[in-house]
């Protein structure tokens, strides 16, 4: 399970990267969510808008910041 | 009939009903002015962008950019400023935009297209242009974009200048394929909802600070007052609300207003449009951060082609418009 926040470093980046931690500690994942501001990361995965919500190295939710709920269900959705 | 009609009785029913002040009174028209244009100007800017975001969620870059690298460059350029348009634009996107760009194979000339009309034809500079000076002149401010931004997307690929950009950018080629997380038609609702509030939340102040400063110019300054020194007879008008618009990017939502108060008292419309494209096109925060993928003087070609091309627009519609 890994989750992470690419983005470059601009305050919404931010801002999801902490909405993110809540709703992972919330669903109760043991894991540290990544916070990661090299925007070729972003890239390599084919992608450039940030943010993005990455599970395991795939790209959940792009573009925008969603409500922790919905990032809870980008998690899950993307888990199983 | 005025669409806007029943703003107008609610303006004067506040002003003159509520707040008593008489019709006809500098105080009492200054309010009606004011209540008008902020509730005009909120509700055109709920129902634009709100559209402009669902439009948005089935045009992500990344799709973009798959349209635009397999354009030969006239079309490109084309296509890149009018994507351009629906694409919101902040200092923190350009440099990710940019380098999906280049590394996927879109020419540079389209990738600077982009770059133009993305922040100069945005949706809240079109909504305050619609709202304070009509359908015409947003019309004409969007068309005099797009020409702009074609153009120089096309005087920059004809320079040549690839050996100005960080040799780094072309070290990685970007992945052009990728599966974008799907949305479903209520994701998408609740982003262009979650977007729209977003957006007034950030721009309400300087709207009513704008509005506000604006009606009280447009009640208490003379008519023709800067006819003398902002006219469309005077040459360095032009240039230096070019100048003067560098700076103010970030407030475009709180100028434009104030702006709009300035050409009722005799600031020429080609001076006016010359410097909200300014505001809009020409960002200094753009410029500093675009210094980590190219070398100063790409940035100074390109400030120095689109501001170019903004004087010579403020030129040509003093003369038109007069």
């Amino acid at each position: 399970m890994k989750i992470q926040v690419l983005g470059s470093g601009c305050p919404t980046c931010k801002k999801l990267f902490e909405i993110t931690k809540q709703a992972a500690k919330e669903l109760n994942i043991p894991e540290e969510v990544e916070y990661i501001t090299d925007i070729q990361q972003i890239l390599d995965m084919g992608l450039m808008s940030s943010p993005v919500l990455a599970v395991n190295g795939k790209p959940a939710l792009v573009g925008f910041i969603p409500k922790v709920e919905e990032i809870k269900k980008a998690i899950q959705k993307n888990i199983s | 009939m005025n669409l806007f009609y029943p703003i107008q009785l609610f303006a004067n029913w506040i002003a003159f009903g509520i707040f008593k002040l008489a019709p006809k009174s500098l105080a009492g028209e200054s309010v009606s002015f004011f209540i008008y244009d902020v509730a005009k100007i909120f509700i055109l800017l709920a129902v634009i962008i709100f559209i402009v975001s669902i439009i948005r969620s089935y045009l992500p870059p990344e799709k973009i950019r798959h349209i635009l690298a397999r354009k030969n460059r006239f079309v490109g350029n084309i296509l890149a400023s009018l994507l351009g348009i629906i694409t919101p634009f902040c200092s923190c996107s350009a440099i990710p935009l940019f380098l999906g760009f280049v590394q996927a194979g879109v020419p540079l000339g389209t990738t600077f297209s982009f770059l133009v009309a993305s922040p100069m034809i945005n949706e809240v500079a079109l909504v305050l242009l619609l709202g304070l000076f009509g359908w015409k002149i947003a019309l004409l401010y969007i068309f005099s974009g797009l020409i702009i931004s074609v153009l120089s997307g096309i005087v920059i690929a004809k320079l040549k200048v690839e050996s100005l950009v960080e040799p780094f950018v072309y070290q990685s080629l970007a992945n052009g394929s990728v599966e974008l997380p799907k949305m479903t038609k209520k994701e998408r609702l609740t982003y262009a909802k979650d977007y729209t509030l977003d957006i007034l939340k950030k721009v309400w102040r300087y709207i009513l600070v704008g509005i506000g400063i604006g009606a009280w110019i447009h009640g208490y300054i003379p008519t023709d007052f800067l006819v003398k020194y902002a006219g469309s007879g005077k040459w360095y008008g032009v240039p230096l609300a070019v100048l003067i618009g560098i700076p103010l990017y970030s407030n475009a939502a709180g100028v434009i207003p104030l702006v709009s108060a300035l050409t009722e008292k005799g600031v020429s419309m080609g001076t006016t449009l010359a410097f909200m494209m300014s505001i809009t096109a020409l960002s200094l925060p753009e410029f500093m951060i675009l210094k980590k993928v190219m070398k100063t003087k790409l940035i100074l070609i390109f400030a120095g082609i689109v501001g170019s091309g903004i004087i010579l627009t403020g030129y040509i519609f003093n003369l038109l418009l007069g």
